[in-house]
């Protein structure tokens, strides 16, 4: 602003007004696109909205026969021993990965590799991951261990690894200095520091893996999905319902176990 | 400690045996867990072996599928940000419902964290379940099952937002005889703008992870395309329709972080 102009503008990210104008026409443009695309007219949407309100009666009340309850209770327990299982081997094949993915104590190359193998693990649903391993050893729960250890390690092994990458460089040269080998380097310089994140980041991946491993059943991938699947397939929506309560629940308790104990370490 | 004593030590005998017990019981709850399941790896040695046999049977990726996925791909473009759009509109009211300081009484609080908690309990899957029986299957219930699924998040982190905004400036918007539109407008709406769009932009990007696989369910986008290709057994297209999505998602994921840069 030039020196004796008392005007105000107000802050804007945008260099000049022409561009900020051409931006927010290119974006509505974009959603006009789009809504053309999906065919979202708005008579179409107050119709599905209205059909929906008319089956709220069909999902209500939540109800289960005894034997349904049963099943309910014994694929949610599948979903959770998959993530207990799953978070447990997840963690440990992340260890080494992240190490490699840290910048700061690997080899360029070996950085490179790993950091690639970490953006496929991130970039894949869960879904997509559980389909190519129900085709690779069959449907049931190995299928979703497979898949919810493959996606804790892409995300376990980034975090892991940018708290490696943070840590004081300063004390792993004091531990070196005293005469210590790699291995001892490592055990007495690096992992002190990151034991703490350490274990609220394995908490906070066990709560996600509990509500992936409540989906992947969708696909085969064992787990309560695949109840909820065919209860839906076969119209009975009163137990589509119940199995949704079910979820929830369980969701929830582990987002709760999983806040208490990340706020104890940090 | 005794007093007399100089030892030091990293944790006093209560806290070794809450540690102990704690890993006893983690370790006994994954073993009794893989138990459970029974799975029967009766030769864990073939998990491996099947699994390179699919990454062989990949490659190479059919490149001459990419005509025949462009059109998905655009959809689920459109459905993550269509879904987004309404996301945005859905959760501003919801935020303002949840945040302790703009919400009228605590009932309404409530209502505010009963729709942010279900909505992000559920998954995107699952509301597209629901809203293919409503619209029927196609990109329009993917949209809405989007925007159902990222309320819960635009509506918590919006709100914890909202109860962080300086009141006194509300305040004196309402002192100068403003509505109660107005005073949301001009008082609340400038000081949530920035965390408004990088949220959005934030959403939009895991939007466009999330609308890869709502073909499953038949709610549209490239998933239709992939499940099409894994019930033929087709690898190669498999595998050239996963390094499109891969694409795109790094795509979205530098765009998103980007953007972001800019208006933090």
């Amino acid at each position: 602003m030039a020196t004796g102009e008392r005007r105000w503008e107000r802050p804007t990210v945008f260099p000049r007004r022409e561009i900020k104008w051409a931006v927010y026409a290119g974006v509505v443009g974009f959603f006009l696109w789009s809504a053309w695309g999906v065919g979202a007219d708005p008579a179409r949407i107050v119709q599905g909205l209205g059909s929906l309100v008319s089956l709220i009666g069909d999902f209500l009340p939540p109800s289960a026969t005894p034997r349904q309850g049963e099943r309910i209770l014994e694929k949610m327990l599948e979903s959770v021993a998959m993530a207990m299982v799953s978070t447990v081997t997840g963690i440990l094949l992340s260890i080494p990965i992240a190490f490699m993915a840290a910048e700061n104590l690997s080899p360029k190359p070996l950085y490179a590799l790993n950091r690639g193998f970490i953006s496929v693990s991130r970039a894949f649903n869960a879904i997509i991951i559980a389909i190519i391993a129900v085709k690779a050893v069959g449907f049931g729960p190995l299928a979703g261990i497979i898949t919810i250890t493959f996606k804790t390690v892409g995300f376990f092994s980034k975090l892991l690894a940018e708290d490696l990458e943070d840590i004081d460089m300063g004390s792993v040269d004091a531990v070196r200095a005293s005469g210590a080998s790699p291995i001892q380097t490592l055990l007495y310089g690096v992992v002190p520091q990151i034991i703490p994140r350490f274990a609220g980041l394995s908490v906070y991946r066990w709560d996600i893996n509990i509500r992936t491993s409540t989906i992947i059943g969708i696909v085969g991938a064992g787990g309560i999905g695949s109840v909820l699947l065919t209860a839906f397939n076969r119209y009975d929506y009163q137990y589509v319902t119940a199995i949704l309560l079910a979820i929830i629940a369980v969701v929830l308790v582990a987002e709760g176990v999983s806040a208490v104990v990340r706020r104890r370490y940090q | 400690m005794a007093a007399d004593e100089y030892t030091w030590e990293r944790f006093d005998r209560r806290r070794r045996l809450t540690r102990f017990v704690v890993f006893l019981v983690a370790a006994v709850t994954v073993v009794g867990s893989w138990q459970f399941m029974d799975i029967g790896v009766a030769n864990p040695d073939t998990i491996p072996r099947e699994i390179a046999d699919l990454l062989t049977r990949m490659y190479p990726p059919d490149v001459a599928y990419t005509t025949q996925i462009v059109g998905p791909l655009i959809e689920t473009i459109h459905i993550a940000a269509l879904g987004t759009i309404g996301a945005l509109v859905l959760s501003v009211p919801v935020a303002l419902l949840a945040a302790e300081n703009t919400t009228p009484n605590a009932a309404t609080f409530w209502l505010g964290k009963l729709i942010v908690t279900v909505s992000r309990s559920v998954n995107t899957i699952i509301w597209a379940l629901f809203f293919v029986v409503a619209f029927g299957s196609g990109p329009l219930a993917g949209a809405v099952a989007i925007a159902f699924r990222s309320v819960g998040f635009l509506g918590k982190l919006l709100g914890e937002e909202i109860e962080e905004i300086d009141f006194g400036q509300v305040e004196a918007v309402r002192a100068s005889g403003a509505s109660s539109i107005q005073i949301l407008l001009y008082g609340v709406l400038p000081q949530i703008k920035p965390a408004l769009v990088g949220l959005s932009i934030y959403r939009w990007d895991i939007n466009i992870r999330d609308s890869t696989v709502l073909g499953f369910v038949g709610a549209g986008g490239i998933g239709v395309q992939l499940f099409r290709a894994v019930n033929a057994f087709a690898w190669q297209s498999v595998a050239m329709v996963l390094i499109v999505i891969l694409g795109v998602v790094v795509v979205t994921e530098s765009l998103s972080a980007y953007t972001r840069g800019l208006v933090r």
